[in-house]
């Protein structure tokens, strides 16, 4: 029971964090940037879903115009700003989006003040639900486990079926090809962009219910984010949901029985202290072995 | 490549910090002499960090956890002389905390380098970071010497007798002294033959194994000197502070070095004191005005990267290849 | 006069400052960026509304009060703390919030003979060993709340409690504090990583250990997320939860709203305290900032009462180190959490009281007083003070 409990959790975050790294890695992929600033859009999306549900009561008003904003704004810093450091290579790119972070950071902090928002769960979705005797599990959760497959399919539709798709693979697979090619780059970049931060947006609004909306939430989950696009495989959507289940997996496997399973054979103190750190570093470490044999990703886009 | 503009800007700089200590004194604003000397520790780590990428072509996330374990092993070793039950051999001397930080500081980085070498770019750079988060994390549950609560150094090395570093103005001039030779080696190294290998590697590295060169033992050796300079500049930090916490190896300490390093000027000579320089100043400034002042330093980055987009120090030369 | 008592007197003069003070400088070093900035916000607020009462001025002394950021991160917050010292030159340093700072400034103020009247909690080497007559504290040591709780814990009989706390020394500290009281068995423990936002993993390794109480330790975003993510597994009915002060104070409220009805803490002050002080203390906060005083508020409010206390009692003479100390020590003044004296080690002997998240008659979620768990409470580690 505690197994299926936490592969439901596993899956969720799973979700989550391949919507984030998806926008990442079309970002990277095609536009080769590198967009540490890629959190705020998630932070913003949560930021705007909590002030619009307190005000208007409706959850999908508040998902919209969350989705809107961060692709609004998405799309305005990339003309604006980004469009300019594109050819400078990935350092000036770096200290522009650090310089973003600090931005939105200290923005959202003067908007919304200082202390963390509290966003309620929808009325409808606040029980839980008793999936089999023993375990009764979040209905929000799994409601955030539904939207997250129902969006993958669609983001998998859109690339694999749709001629924006096709832009999008060949820009990822090769742009100067692509743009010889006649797809319109620019338009095809802003666009781009205002998906990923839409995407993160939408699971910063997901995720705003139950966890705690406050300033430089966005920091603590883009490093996950890129370990996800870096196992997985840069520009590659697939390589995303991969990697995003894997490491979800790592994460929610190793928080959970990690301390337990080495209390097995270490004296308990030793256990206690050693399980949760080790836990904490799996990730990396992971990282670092897949990238040890498979030094561009388990699945990478270009061919 | 031409040295005119480069010399006379590190002439003034240092008759310049030369004489801070008395004109401070003199202004009773003896509090700048301690900013300065904060300067130049980072300066030595920001030094560091652009020998590893502006001559390595290393986009390394490594070098907050490099800083951290030599300020640790300063710490470490200090406070190990205090106590009566040892499980290290302490030491309280700087002729050898010093050195060992540096040692600690290439060791870590060869190691890390040598994984991590067997990648590129931005993936590189994601394993440094990995191996970054490790050493934190470490440090962080390394409950005898304190963990998240840091460990607090009782006073500073002992460098000579009668020079005592306690004195704010003669440590600060060790770290103007330290500063200066590790420039100078660095302008060295770049300068000599394993410099022009090295620059070989970082424009085309398939042309120069194609030539017979390991690259790969170039580049370990190269991102072992930096980690020997973070070490380095740890220890300093480690002594103006006397406390040393798990926070100086958090990933965010090594983007800000990155960050200061690409406003620098990657690859310019002055590039670490000046990107150390324009970082600490401005958020020195602004943070005793507003508390917005993130705001500011986040204009002042775009600004420099939109209009000086090869660094500061690269306002002084002409461009390089 | 003869010799002796000139030489006296030159002597007298001589081991005082030749200036009399004019105005007290308190630096207010604070985390000013991040997401634990609100509640830093909230202890300066307290600390200036009191000093609006007396219209600016600590005993007869006008007030400058300078803010500076430690960023809560020991170096930034030494360099801040040294710009206070060397070219502000304060006179008494307060407003730290964590101890990882705390510990890195504190000897540095001892050595500059700066006060430092610490208003959050006291890491243990602070209240033990290296206790320092220049070091206060007006809050309480780390474990006392995990000791209060232990023992209320214990009084409600529950026999297997589970334990939460993030993995670094201080929340096993506070594990170790609760443990110290609490004489029932311990289901399972499990510490989260610190900064961790989804407790999933951790709430159904607590259904599947089936405690019958559980004890957390966590503050900020951390609190609030673990507080609704435990409301919506539908956990907090069957198994009650109880929190350090921290962990369900004004700002977690704010955040979680109603998951965290029926939920208990203890802490040493709450808002529905019924002495004049606090009184006086709640309704001034709620006119000025137009809503309740947290814990913090109340910790700013109190540090700024204790100073104004001492400073009368020296006449404005803070330049008499000595003199100030031992006003300082007396501490003669009506504290809003109730009974109030230093312990020999600097640190409050005070009672702690257990509270309860409950609606009130608005249909605010607010804390609620419950029942006064011990009085005159010392800290633990008062006995490894040598002062």
């Amino acid at each position: 029971m505690l197994f299926l409990e936490q592969t439901l959790n596993a899956l969720q975050l799973g979700l989550m964090l391949f919507l984030i790294a998806a926008g990442l890695t079309l970002v990277f992929g095609i536009m080769d940037l590198v967009n540490l600033a890629h959190g705020s859009f998630y932070m913003l999306g949560a930021y705007v879903a909590a002030t619009v549900a307190a005000k208007s009561g409706s959850f999908a008003a508040a998902f919209l115009v969350a989705l809107a904003a961060a692709a609004g704004v998405g799309m305005l810093v990339e003309w604006l700003l980004l469009r300019r450091v594109y050819g400078r290579g990935h350092l000036s790119q770096v200290l522009v989006t650090f310089a973003l972070i600090l931005i939105a950071n200290e923005t959202v902090r003067w908007i919304w003040g200082a202390n963390p928002i509290d966003m309620g769960v929808p009325r409808s979705l606040a029980g839980s639900v008793a999936l089999a005797p023993g375990l009764s599990y979040s209905e929000y959760r799994l409601a955030i486990i539904v939207a997250g497959l129902a969006l993958a399919a669609a983001l998998f539709w859109m690339v694999n079926c749709t001629r924006l798709g096709i832009w999008i693979r060949a820009g990822a697979s090769n742009r100067d090809m692509a743009r010889a090619l006649g797809v319109d780059t620019s338009r095809l970049f802003t666009l781009v962009f205002g998906l990923g931060a839409a995407l993160s947006a939408f699971a910063g609004a997901m995720l705003g219910p139950i966890l705690s909306v406050q300033v430089g939430m966005g920091e603590a989950i883009i490093i996950l984010a890129f370990v996800v696009v870096v196992i997985g495989g840069i520009g590659s959507v697939r390589g995303a949901l991969l990697g995003s289940i894997v490491v979800a997996a790592v994460d929610t496997y190793g928080r959970a029985f990690l301390p337990s399973a080495l209390g097995a054979f270490l004296p308990l103190d030793i256990a206690t202290h050693l399980g949760p750190g080790l836990s904490q570093v799996s990730i990396f470490v992971l990282m670092a072995a897949i990238l040890f044999f498979r030094p561009r990703g388990l699945m990478p886009a270009t061919g | 490549m031409k040295l005119g503009a480069t010399w006379w800007f590190g002439i003034v700089a240092v008759v310049l910090l030369v004489l801070l200590p008395p004109i401070a004194s003199f202004t009773q604003q003896e509090f700048y002499i301690g900013v300065a000397t904060r300067v130049l520790a980072y300066a030595i780590a920001v030094s560091s960090l652009n020998l590893v990428l502006g001559h390595g072509g290393m986009l390394s996330l490594a070098q907050g956890s490099l800083l951290g374990a030599g300020a640790y092993t300063t710490a470490i070793l200090t406070v190990e002389a205090t106590k009566d039950v040892t499980f290290l051999p302490g030491a309280t001397s700087a002729w050898i905390t010093w050195p060992a930080a540096m040692l600690v500081g290439a060791l870590l980085g060869l190691a890390i380098a040598s994984i991590s070498l067997r990648t590129r770019a931005i993936f590189f750079l994601m394993i440094t970071l990995a191996f970054n988060q490790m050493l934190y994390y470490l440090f962080f549950s390394m409950k005898v010497y304190g963990g998240d609560d840091g460990l607090g150094m009782a006073a500073r090395s002992d460098l000579l007798p009668g020079l005592a570093l306690e004195n704010d103005t003669v440590f600060f001039y060790v770290a103007l002294a330290l500063f200066a030779i590790f420039t100078f080696v660095q302008h060295r190294l770049v300068h000599s033959r394993f410099g022009r290998v090295l620059e070989g590697i970082r424009i085309n590295e398939p042309r120069m194994q194609a030539l017979g060169f390991d690259t790969y033992r170039y580049k370990l050796v190269c991102f072992a000197i930096g980690g020997a300079g973070s070490g380095l500049a740890g220890a300093l930090l480690a002594n103006k502070n006397l406390f040393v916490s798990p926070g100086l190896l958090d990933w965010l300490q090594s983007g800000t070095l990155l960050v200061m390093t690409i406003l620098g000027g990657v690859g310019q000579l002055w590039g670490g004191l000046l990107g150390a320089a324009a970082y600490l100043v401005i958020e020195e400034l602004l943070s005793a005005y507003t508390q917005r002042w993130q705001i500011g330093l986040g204009v002042a980055l775009i600004a420099v990267t939109l209009y000086a987009p090869r660094g500061l120090g690269a306002l002084f030369v002409p461009r390089r290849p | 006069m003869n010799i002796r008592t000139a030489l006296l007197a030159a002597l007298a003069l001589a081991s005082t400052p030749p200036w009399a003070a004019d105005k007290i400088t308190i630096g207010f070093l604070t985390t000013r960026t991040g997401p634990l900035s609100g509640i830093s916000g909230e202890k300066l607020e307290g600390f200036q509304l009191y000093l609006k009462t007396t219209g600016g001025k600590l005993g007869r002394l006008p007030v400058e009060v300078i803010v500076a950021d430690d960023q809560n991160n020991p170096d930034a917050g030494r360099q801040a703390f040294e710009r206070l010292a060397k070219r502000d030159r304060v006179d008494v340093l307060t407003g730290i919030m964590f101890s990882n700072v705390i510990l890195s400034v504190a000897p540095a103020a001892v050595q500059s003979k700066i006060f430092f009247i610490n208003s959050n909690v006291q890491p243990s080497e602070l209240a033990g060993e290296r206790c320092n007559p220049y070091i206060f504290n007006t809050a309480y040591q780390s474990d006392d709340t995990d000791e209060a709780v232990g023992r209320y814990v214990t009084e409600r009989a529950h026999k297997n409690v589970a334990l939460l706390a993030p993995n670094f020394p201080a929340g096993r500290d506070h594990l170790n504090g609760f443990k110290r009281a609490y004489k029932g068995a311990i289901a399972v423990e499990i510490l989260p990583k610190v900064g961790q936002l989804d407790f999933s993993v951790e709430i159904a390794q607590i259904r599947a250990a089936k405690p019958d109480a559980v004890f957390v330790f966590l503050f900020g975003g951390m609190a609030v997320n673990f507080v609704k993510q435990y409301a919506q597994a539908g956990l907090a009915k069957e198994i009650p939860l109880y929190g350090a002060a921290s962990t369900l104070e004004e700002d977690v409220l704010r955040g979680a709203g109603e998951s965290a009805l029926g939920m208990v803490s203890a802490s040493n002050w709450n808002a529905d305290l019924d002495n004049p002080a606090n009184k006086r203390f709640v309704a001034l906060h709620e006119k000025e900032y137009k809503r309740r005083p947290s814990l913090y508020s109340f910790q700013g409010w109190d540090t700024a009462a204790l100073l104004d206390a001492a400073v009368k009692d020296v006449d404005g003479k803070i330049e008499n180190r000595e003199a100030f100390r031992a006003a300082l020590r007396k501490a003669s003044f009506s504290s809003a959490r109730g009974p109030f004296k230093f312990g020999p080690n600097q640190v409050p002997i005070q009672d702690w009281y257990a509270r309860r998240v409950e609606k009130d008659a608005q249909g605010q979620v607010v804390n609620r007083y419950l029942h006064t768990v011990v009085r005159g409470h010392a800290d633990a580690y008062a006995s490894q003070c040598k002062m």
